[in-house]
């Protein structure tokens, strides 16, 4: 019975943006618009919250409160968003998430006071 | 305790107005008689409240508020059909009288909650649990704890998210250990403490259940394998078993944004339409042989199926991002007949008890839609805010729901 796995082009995706992410200065992260900013929250409260909680304080899946996330790293969160993580019920969302649009979203989670 | 009224009158009804939000019932007029099986609630998701609704009219008749985090909230009636009582994400269990239009108990019972049952004799509500992991029974008429069982395993007090919670026959309830891989059936002994039977091994990461329409047969779907568990407990010495193992036939499943639900899914004739998970795709069923005879394609990953009550339909939704759409599929001919867009994030599908109306909720347009079930078309729609769930009373009288 093989286990339930992600498929590797989303994973080679999530690895591509994190490589560029690397590769490219932090002045080159594009900014968020404000529209995309309020459809990015929009998901976060409803979509990411049908399994973290709409507060964020945790479902199926992990809490996403601001002390949940202490101790881990913005790009390993990015990393986590972009690519799911594996054997878990975190999918990837590489592609409709851009690695600039992650980064905005952990910095969103972090502030708290969702939703 | 504070218990808000919106309900109405037969005056306000027939003058056309509509107190969501009279904050006093001092002023309004004695209420008409009236019964409470073509009464339902929807939930609003955002702003911690329900909508009353009744479905010969197709209207709203009040709201309640004050019923904290309703996100992924759930609800059973009592057997009256007069209570409502919503279990809601952040481990909240309110009592609700749907003639009334008020709360009437509330407490929060665990730090994070996934949805609850109500006992065949109408005494015990049962709540699953994240977090802490486990089962609570309650008295249903006092809210009163009268068992915590724990869902613990693997011996290092380790405890797992329960999910699935399902009523059986005998005030019984049966669920699933998300973290365990095991499915357990609760109850209350003579002396009024818990009884557990424990079925191990049944499968990774069961992450929803439900039970049969006649309250045979416990079915967990898998999202950690392809393959679902069911148990007969019918038998003398049931057991688990797996089944459609390998539906996914070795390939490679789409990320799933957006979990199916079981609970209410559908049993149309002598079929089930299951979801495969990862798939745009039903799994049709036979219920006596429990093997595949078919599959529909859909145009998402299903979250619900639900049958229309004579089975003649059967209605999906679908997950994110292509919620926007509803189908409706033949159960003869396993083909989808009609799709229809209501618009983004349609949430959840309600049939009325004889199925000649469908609810459903569209979140992000702050809707709610009714369809008639023949022509298809829609023929109501109400406003709402990011409504979610919808839940007839008359689920009271059925079991599993």
């Amino acid at each position: 019975m093989p286990s339930r796995r992600w498929p590797e082009a989303g994973l080679a995706a999530a690895l591509l943006l994190l490589g560029l992410a690397i590769l490219l200065p932090a002045s080159a992260a594009g900014p968020v618009s404000p529209a995309r900013q309020a459809e990015l929250r929009h998901l976060l409260i409803h979509d990411c919250g049908s399994c973290h909680g709409m507060t964020m304080r945790g479902g199926l899946g992990s809490p996403l409160l601001p002390s949940a996330l202490e101790g881990r790293s913005d790009a390993l969160l990015v990393e986590v968003i972009l690519g799911g993580i594996r054997g878990t019920a975190m999918p990837p969302w590489a592609g409709e998430i851009t690695e600039d649009e992650a980064r905005w979203m952990v910095r969103l989670l972090r502030q708290g006071g969702l939703p | 305790m504070i218990a808000r009224r919106g309900l109405l009158g037969a005056a306000a009804l027939a003058a056309g107005t509509l107190p969501l939000r009279a904050g006093t019932a001092a002023a309004a007029p004695a209420p008409a008689l009236r019964g409470s099986g073509d009464l339902g609630l929807v939930i609003e998701r955002a702003s911690g409240s329900i909508l009353l609704i009744e479905t010969s009219g197709r209207t709203a008749i009040g709201r309640v508020e004050g019923l904290g985090d309703l996100s992924h909230a759930a609800a059973v009636f009592s057997r009256d059909m007069r209570y409502a009582y919503i279990f809601g994400r952040d481990g909240g269990l309110s009592k609700i009288d749907m003639l009334r239009g008020a709360l009437v108990a509330r407490i929060v019972q665990a730090g994070n909650s996934i949805g609850g049952a109500i006992s065949d004799d109408g005494a015990l509500i049962a709540v699953g649990n994240y977090q802490p992991g486990g089962v609570k029974l309650f008295d249903s008429a006092s809210l009163a704890l009268k068992a915590d069982i724990p869902a613990s395993f693997g011996g290092a007090g380790a405890r797992s998210k329960v999910v699935g919670l399902a009523d059986l026959p005998g005030r019984r309830f049966a669920y699933s250990l998300f973290d365990a891989g095991e499915i357990w059936v609760a109850g209350l002994g003579a002396n009024g403490t818990p009884e557990v039977q424990r079925f191990a091994d049944v499968g990774r990461q069961p992450y929803d259940g439900f039970v049969t329409p006649d309250g045979r047969h416990y079915v967990a779907g898998l999202f950690g394998e392809d393959g679902l568990a069911r148990i007969d407990f019918w038998q003398a010495e049931p057991r688990s078993q797996r089944i459609l193992e390998g539906y996914g036939r070795g390939e490679e499943p789409l990320p799933v944004y957006k979990m199916p639900h079981l609970r209410g899914w559908a049993a149309a004739g002598e079929k089930l339409f299951l979801p495969a998970i990862g798939r745009h795709e039903l799994l049709v069923v036979d219920r006596r042989s429990w093997t595949e005879i078919g599959r529909v394609a859909t145009h998402g990953q299903p979250v619900f199926a639900v049958a229309r009550p004579d089975g003649r339909h059967v209605w999906v939704n679908f997950a994110h991002p292509r919620n926007d759409v509803v189908q409706v599929v033949d159960t003869l001919s396993h083909e989808v007949v009609r799709s229809i867009t209501p618009g983004r994030a349609v949430m959840h599908m309600e049939f009325t008890p004889r199925g000649e109306q469908l609810w459903l909720s569209v979140r992000d347009a702050n809707r709610v839609d009714v369809h008639d079930t023949r022509s298809l078309e829609r023929i109501a729609t109400l406003p709402a805010q990011a409504p979610s769930g919808i839940f007839m009373a008359a689920r009271a009288v059925r079991i599993g729901f």
